[in-house]
């Protein structure tokens, strides 16, 4: 079928800001399909309130707005630009089910839009669980029994006619809070009693329990004519009942045989079909591993998370197929971007093992529990590949970004075997880590696998990991005297086998007790050395013309050789953590652009299956490889750069700054000693010196009584935190020398290489500065003042632009010292800076001379292309040839304000109160002509809709009560009932404000509990009292209560301000901005 | 213990030796398949072949009842790694096991990634697995230029007549090589099906009045078929209903006048798309064959290409005019592969005046 002329101008929804569940993927699938779209000349409207996107920029879609994803922004869009098509499937379920309130709403009808791509009947019969259910019926793809339940009487029935045991899932409460798994009738009606307590509507599904059973899924893609092929299976590692996000995943499927393979595809084909899906969709199984008995998990009528890790599995581009297929084009008219000789009709082949492994945020949340259960945790994921599991396993472990790389990195020795044995039981991230353990002790497979119910075909591969463990070891001359034996020697076969199954250099030298420079030698010597082979779609059956490259050991190279005039080496950010986000895959994405643009060949590092830097047709190369100096050094002889750029992929890149110049790569833009010099200490301070910069007083030091000699000497509060880290990892403020001994504890849990920074904490505004330096000119695009005052981190603070509140005085400092310290640190590229302003007086808090997360942002709402110009600068270009001006850009006549997001409701037990470690997972914008309306727009957009039910409750620490009266007084003029506990509704009272006092947790019902669970608050204030460890403490109890179940809750008296005036000023009518119009004054 | 795959080309390849230690001259082919390493040992296809996996991890899930005929065929086994430990409800042993019992060579542990390159780049070619350290490759050269396949059809048909039960239609199924699941795709339809061994006269099968006749799949180049050739052009002139695969699809071909010809390297695996030319529909298709029917030389009055290949253009099936026969080139029947062509069996039935 040819394309649809028809179709002339689509929106393209996103899914908006990161959370956990919903992260880059749709970035990339999104900027994947509107390129595929402009492609074919259609003109594209994008939507999406995300400014760390790619795909919001103005290269990407014809109009962009960044606006909140509510039907009523939607509608003021649709009836300004008039598409005549919306594309839904593309934004993840935020996405999806926006397009499915268009259609229901009559929206799209009013102005004559269709959706494209899947319809709205699909999305229907496959999201809706009775639809689904019937659909399923009607074709005869069996369903795990299930029944939703009003009382327990009819859950006991009901389980009864399935048996136990039998899984529990009440109806809306936010992180399946209140389920669980009943294996007889007692614990049936406990959980189900509190489950029905606690769901809002008062329902439970009540299912028959597969826990235990495969959990395999299959990408599948079909046109309107009924054309369907799979793009991939892949089978989780992790039984059922691991949400597959969370799962240990690998690709193809390994322990399948071709009789279960092609059962679930042709079941998965059937359901599409069935379906009308038109596009891309993701079907789940649980296959029981003792039959072929099967049930239909939940099929994804959209792009999701796994179809873009099936993407970067295969090479099979699915987003921009999905897009093409909207546009009417079948499958056999789609030419396979990779081979240019097959078509998208051909199943992609793999010749190498994918495995993913989730990127857990348990380092940012010591008390969140570890367990893994259906509610998806992970924040980011992992993708490696190569020709054999196990070395796949290997380099998914070290890419991690945690400290991790191999099965010892986790130690779990002091557990008695019966410990040990509980321990495998439990599921969490840390689980093959423990197998590992067992295995060591002689643990048999059979009672591994009775325990945790994983396939033994991956417990034999885990073995194969320990069992080179062992021999190395055996080759440990200290080892060996130690226990009276001699040491083994390291042999060439033997160091062929571990490089084999990818143990990293620095832990065969760990095991054999030798240096890594020894066992590089040993290896270069012996010809041992990485090899890359091409992701094609097709088991090598026809030439591929892209160089997408993964590499393996003891195998031949097919990585062609290049000789361009330059070559540059963009390193990537790894995994999408909190402090690292996909901010930083927008910088390298157009760092390697830009320097495609000046002729350069490109060639990216990165090891994120979810990004668009991964995406084949971004670099000239793409290496898929953990970004360790080892795997580093390997793409590095091969490729022989003419330079490398770090200052675009966050902290990953950055610390790979001193591996590359052993290596003889020259760094391209700031030299690595400068960025010695910003994060040590003491270079710092005498960079402060000599260019007249003050700073908070502090000291470095290593352990808690130096820190704590510090902190007695500048005064407390203090700021704690380690060197070389994002997102402010391990950082707190301590107010005695109890919180020091705790804090230090903490950060040394792992090894420090750089010491720890104690600082005076000073309480004021706090201003971010991205600046762009050319060893002499200085360009400021903007400055950022925070809501938050200090002590808030700075990716957690609501940020405005253009700051809003500092004099001009303080405005010309800002400018004066960014222009110093860019200078002094002879910074050529990026430059990050935050300030403290208190009364004028300017501090600096710290300096990154690198990209940072507000770059995307500020990009966008300027109109500044930033990460270009400082590509160009490091290209040797300068800020006046470019034709800017230096000093501090023209205003935009915009406000724009980046509203943090959070994905508490996610990670159950998690703090959740704000300090100086960054905790939010994503963020979004609010761009208008006035202030006021900006932020409401970004309240917004980042989910918080009041009033409600104009019902609030407010517990605050005593410094904070002053303050607290004048935000409740403003609740209360908003039409607020205020709930609030015994001290601070005393003084509320005192201070004129009719506040009502309910009792505490532990008091008597009616508490401030029942309150929360009876679903009539809109909005909880407590402000944290300090040093609060303590999980069981009500204040803990009250945040954790109020964000499970979807009550938003603020911790700082600065974000309560915030709100109330945001809510002062809604007035309903939003102005989209386009900023693909926003010009660069 | 040490193997070596050297090829015709003079690329040698130095692995572990798999199953039997003997040494094996054969023609070297891939196989893209991801899963089903077991129906590809078990196809007879495959006698005279040496068959390469290009998936890297094979024997995950053991031996299991997944076979497509009593033994396994190919010449000679070549994979990139076994498993040292299969997991499966069903397994019941291991390759190894299996190899070494039917006296199979084989080699693990090399590059199959790198030999695949090679056989796409110069075609399909002849090589030897031989755990002998001291070849000499001028003395080997010779011997493997010489290798041909030749009538491997009369080594992998069934010597006996045999029925599958059934009280539908009744098929004559004349074996090549046939594929197990191509009689048990019949008989789950209801018919029953007799099985007869490949030199079965013409007359012969007319005598049991058959409702039709199926041909199978089957090995070699279907020109060294000879007088089953002639055979089957007196089964085209029957009027009794033909279906034919792969194998059977050429021979049919050739009885009628059109021509066959030997591919590069073939296709071999689980992912072709072809297109039926009625609907316009692409199906997913499981393959292997390494000769293929010449369309241009295809007199249009006794035969109309029906389904054709998306990615090469090539020949992948056939309807003959005025006659109630239809063949395919790929595998309706899978195992290993995609289902999606299944139907195809319910159109023959429906040929020979079937319910279904």
């Amino acid at each position: 079928m040819p394309r649809n002329q028809d179709i002339k101008k689509v929106l393209v929804i996103g899914s908006g800001p990161i959370v956990i569940g919903q992260a880059a993927e749709f970035d990339y699938a999104g900027t994947q399909a509107c390129r595929s779209l402009k492609e074919e000349g259609v003109e594209v409207c994008l939507v999406n309130s995300n400014p760390a996107t790619i795909m919001t920029d103005k290269q990407i879609a014809d109009q962009v707005y960044i606006e909140p994803l509510t039907i009523e922004v939607l509608e003021t869009i649709i009836a300004k630009e008039k598409p005549d098509s919306i594309l839904p499937t593309l934004g993840g379920q935020a996405g999806l089910n926006l397009g499915m309130e268009l259609a229901e709403n009559g929206i799209l009808d009013k102005y004559g839009v269709k959706l494209i791509g899947t319809t709205a009947e699909t999305i229907f019969k496959a999201e809706d669980r009775q639809a689904f259910k019937d659909t399923m019926e009607k074709i005869g793809e069996p369903c795990a029994a299930s029944q939703v339940v009003n009382n327990v009487e009819d859950g006991i029935k009901f389980t009864n006619t399935i048996g136990y045991p039998v899984v529990l899932r009440p109806a809306f409460t936010l992180g399946g809070s209140g389920g669980g798994i009943a294996h007889n009738e007692t614990e049936l009606i406990d959980i189900l009693t509190n489950g029905l307590r606690l769901s809002r509507v008062g329902e439970v599904l009540v299912e028959r329990c597969i826990a235990g059973w495969k959990e395999v899924e299959y990408e599948v893609m079909r046109d309107a004519k009924g054309n369907c092929i799979t793009v991939c299976n892949m089978e989780n590692i992790d039984p059922v009942g691991v949400h597959t996000g969370d799962s240990i995943v690998v690709a193809p499927s390994q322990t399948l045989g071709d009789k279960e393979y092609q059962m679930l595809r042709s079941s998965a084909l059937n359901i599409i079909n069935e379906l009308e899906i038109t596009g891309g969709c993701n079907v789940q199984y649980a296959l029981n591993p003792e039959s072929f008995e099967y049930c239909v998990i939940e099929v994804n009528p959209r792009v999701s998370r796994s179809s873009a890790l099936a993407s970067k599995a295969t090479g099979y581009p699915i987003a921009k197929v999905t897009a093409k297929i909207a546009l009417g084009y079948t499958l056999d008219e789609i030419k396979n971007a990779i081979t240019q000789k097959t078509y998208a009709s051909f199943e992609p082949m793999l010749d190498y093992c994918v495995v993913k492994i989730p990127r857990l945020p348990f380092d940012k949340f010591l008390t969140a529990k570890r367990t893994l259960t259906t509610q998806m945790k992970a924040t980011g994921e992992v993708m490696s590949i190569c020709d054999n599991f196990e070395g796949a396993l290997m380099k998914a472990i070290r890419s991690l970004e945690q400290h991790v790389d191999c099965l010892q990195s986790y130690d779990f020795s002091d557990l008695n075997d019966a410990e040990l044995r509980k321990q495998l039981a439990l599921v969490d991230d840390r689980r093959i880590w423990v197998i590992a353990e067992a295995l060591r002790r002689g643990f048999s497979y059979d009672e591994i696998h009775e325990i945790t119910m994983i396939d033994p075909w991956f417990i034999d591969k885990l073995a194969i990991l320990v069992e080179m463990e062992k021999t190395l070891i055996s080759c440990n001359a200290a080892v060996a005297s130690a226990t009276g034996t001699h040491a083994k020697a390291l042999t060439v076969e033997l160091l062929k086998e571990a490089k084999r199954i990818e143990f990293p250099d620095n832990v065969i030298a760990r095991l054999t007790g030798r240096s890594e420079d020894e066992i590089k030698r040993m290896r270069y010597d012996n010809g041992i050395v990485a090899a890359y082979k091409m992701v094609d779609t097709c088991a090598a059956e026809f030439a591929a013309e892209t160089p997408y490259y993964y590499s393996v050991f003891g195998s031949e190279n097919e990585a062609a050789e290049t000789h361009p005039q330059k070559k540059v080496l963009v390193l990537g950010s790894g995994p999408i953590r909190i402090g690292q986000g996909i901010e930083f895959d927008f910088c390298s994405v157009h760092c390697t652009w830009a320097f495609a643009k000046e002729g350069w060949e490109t060639i990216i590092v990165n090891n994120n299956p979810e990004t668009v830097s991964t995406d084949f047709d971004i670099a000239d190369k793409l290496y898929f490889e953990p970004l360790t100096a080892e795997d580093v050094e390997s793409i590095v002889n091969i490729e022989k750069p003419d330079g490398a750029v770090v200052q675009f992929g966050g902290q990953t890149a950055i610390k790979l700054t001193e591996a590359l110049m052993k290596m003889g790569v020259k760094i391209l833009g700031t030299k690595a000693e400068d960025v010695d010099a910003a994060e040590d200490r003491e270079l710092f301070d005498k960079i402060l010196e000599q260019t007249g910069i003050p700073r908070a007083a502090g000291g470095t030091v290593f352990t808690a009584e130096e820190a704590k000699e510090v902190a007695n000497r500048i005064g407390y509060p203090v700021l704690v935190r380690p060197s070389y880290v994002l997102g402010g990892q391990g950082m707190k403020i301590a107010w005695n020398d109890e919180e020091i001994d705790e804090f230090i504890g903490i950060i040394n849990t792992i090894a420090q290489d750089h010491p720890i920074l104690v600082d005076k904490y000073l309480m004021g505004k706090e201003i971010e500065v991205d600046a762009i330096c050319d060893g002499t000119d200085v360009l400021i695009p903007g400055i950022m003042e925070h809501i938050e005052r200090t002590g808030v981190h700075s990716g957690d603070s609501i940020s405005v632009y253009p700051a809003h509140t500092i004099s001009e005085k303080a405005k010309e400092t800002l400018v004066e010292y960014t222009k110093r310290l860019a200078q002094a640190l002879h910074v050529i590229g990026m430059i990050n800076i935050q300030f403290i302003d208190m009364d004028d007086d300017i501090y600096v808090i710290e300096v990154n001379p690198r990209s940072s997360r507000t770059v995307p942002y500020i990009s966008k709402v300027t109109g500044i292309p930033i990460v270009d110009l400082a590509a160009k600068i490091i290209m040797g270009q300068t800020i006046r040839g470019m034709g800017y001006e230096p000093g501090l850009a023209p205003t935009a006549d915009y406000i724009a304000i980046k509203m943090p997001v959070f994905s508490f409701e996610k990670l159950r037990g998690a703090e959740i109160s704000l300090g100086p470690e960054m905790k939010s997972t994503g963020e979004c914008l609010g761009i208008a002509k006035t202030f006021n309306e900006a932020l409401y727009k970004a309240f917004l957009g980042a989910g918080i809709k009041l009033p409600k039910y104009k019902q609030m409750i407010m517990t605050v620490k005593d410094a904070d009560k002053p303050e607290a009266v004048g935000v409740a007084k403003r609740f209360e003029a908003l039409g607020y009932k205020i709930y609030a506990t015994r001290s601070t509704a005393k003084y509320l009272q005192e201070h004129g404000v009719n506040a009502l006092r309910v009792n505490k947790i532990s008091q008597e019902s009616p508490n401030v509990m029942d309150l929360i669970l009876g679903h009539k608050i809109d909005l909880v204030i407590d402000t944290p009292t300090q040093g609060n460890g303590d999980k069981t403490r009500d204040g803990f109890l009250i945040r954790r209560n109020a964000i499970e179940t979807g009550v938003y809750c603020i911790t700082a008296m600065d974000t309560a301000n915030a709100l109330a005036r945001s809510l002062e000023t809604a007035d309903g009518t939003l102005t989209p901005v386009d900023i693909a119009t926003v010009k660069n004054l | 213990m040490k193997a070596f795959l050297i090829l015709e080309d003079g690329n040698v390849f130095t692995g572990t030796s798999i199953g039997s230690t003997r040494e094996v001259i054969s023609e070297i082919v891939f196989n893209t398949s991801m899963t089903g390493y077991l129906e590809v040992l078990t196809d007879p296809s495959y006698a005279g072949q040496a068959v390469v996996m290009t998936y890297p991890l094979i024997g995950n899930y053991g031996i299991t009842p997944d076979m497509e005929s009593q033994k396994p065929w190919p010449d000679g086994y070549i994979v990139r790694e076994l498993s040292r430990m299969p997991s499966n409800f069903r397994c019941q042993g291991t390759i190894q096991d299996f190899l070494l019992e039917h006296d199979i060579p084989g080699i693990a542990g090399i590059d199959t990634r790198a030999l695949t390159k090679i056989l796409r780049e110069k075609g399909t070619m002849n090589g030897m697995i031989t755990t002998n350290e001291n070849y000499n490759f001028d003395e080997i050269l010779p011997r493997l230029q010489a290798y041909k396949t030749g009538n491997v059809v009369d080594k992998v048909t069934c010597e006996t007549k045999t029925v599958w039960k059934g009280a539908g239609k009744r098929v004559a199924l004349l074996d090549f090589g046939a594929k197990k699941n191509i009689a048990k795709s019949l008989n789950d339809r209801g018919c029953e099906v007799t099985v007869f061994p490949a030199r079965t006269t013409a007359e012969e099968i007319l005598a049991t009045n058959p409702d039709g006749i199926m041909l199978s799949n089957g090995p070699g180049d279907p020109k060294d078929c000879g007088t089953i050739i002639d055979e089957i052009r007196k089964l085209y002139n029957s009027d009794v209903p033909i279906f034919a695969i792969c194998l059977g699809h050429q021979l049919m071909a050739l009885a009628t006048g059109a021509d066959t010809h030997k591919m590069k390297y073939g296709h071999r695996g689980g992912n072709h798309p072809v297109k039926d030319l009625a609907t316009g529909r692409v199906y997913i298709s499981s393959q292997n064959h390494g000769y293929v029917v010449d369309t241009d030389k295809l007199d249009p009055s006794i035969a109309r290409p029906a389904f054709v290949n998306v990615n090469d253009g090539t020949n992948e099936g056939l309807e003959y005019v005025g006659k109630n026969i239809f063949t395919v080139q790929f595998h309706p029947e899978a195992c290993p592969g995609p289902q999606d062509s299944g139907y195809l069996f319910d159109r023959f039935i429906q040929m020979m005046g079937g319910e279904q």
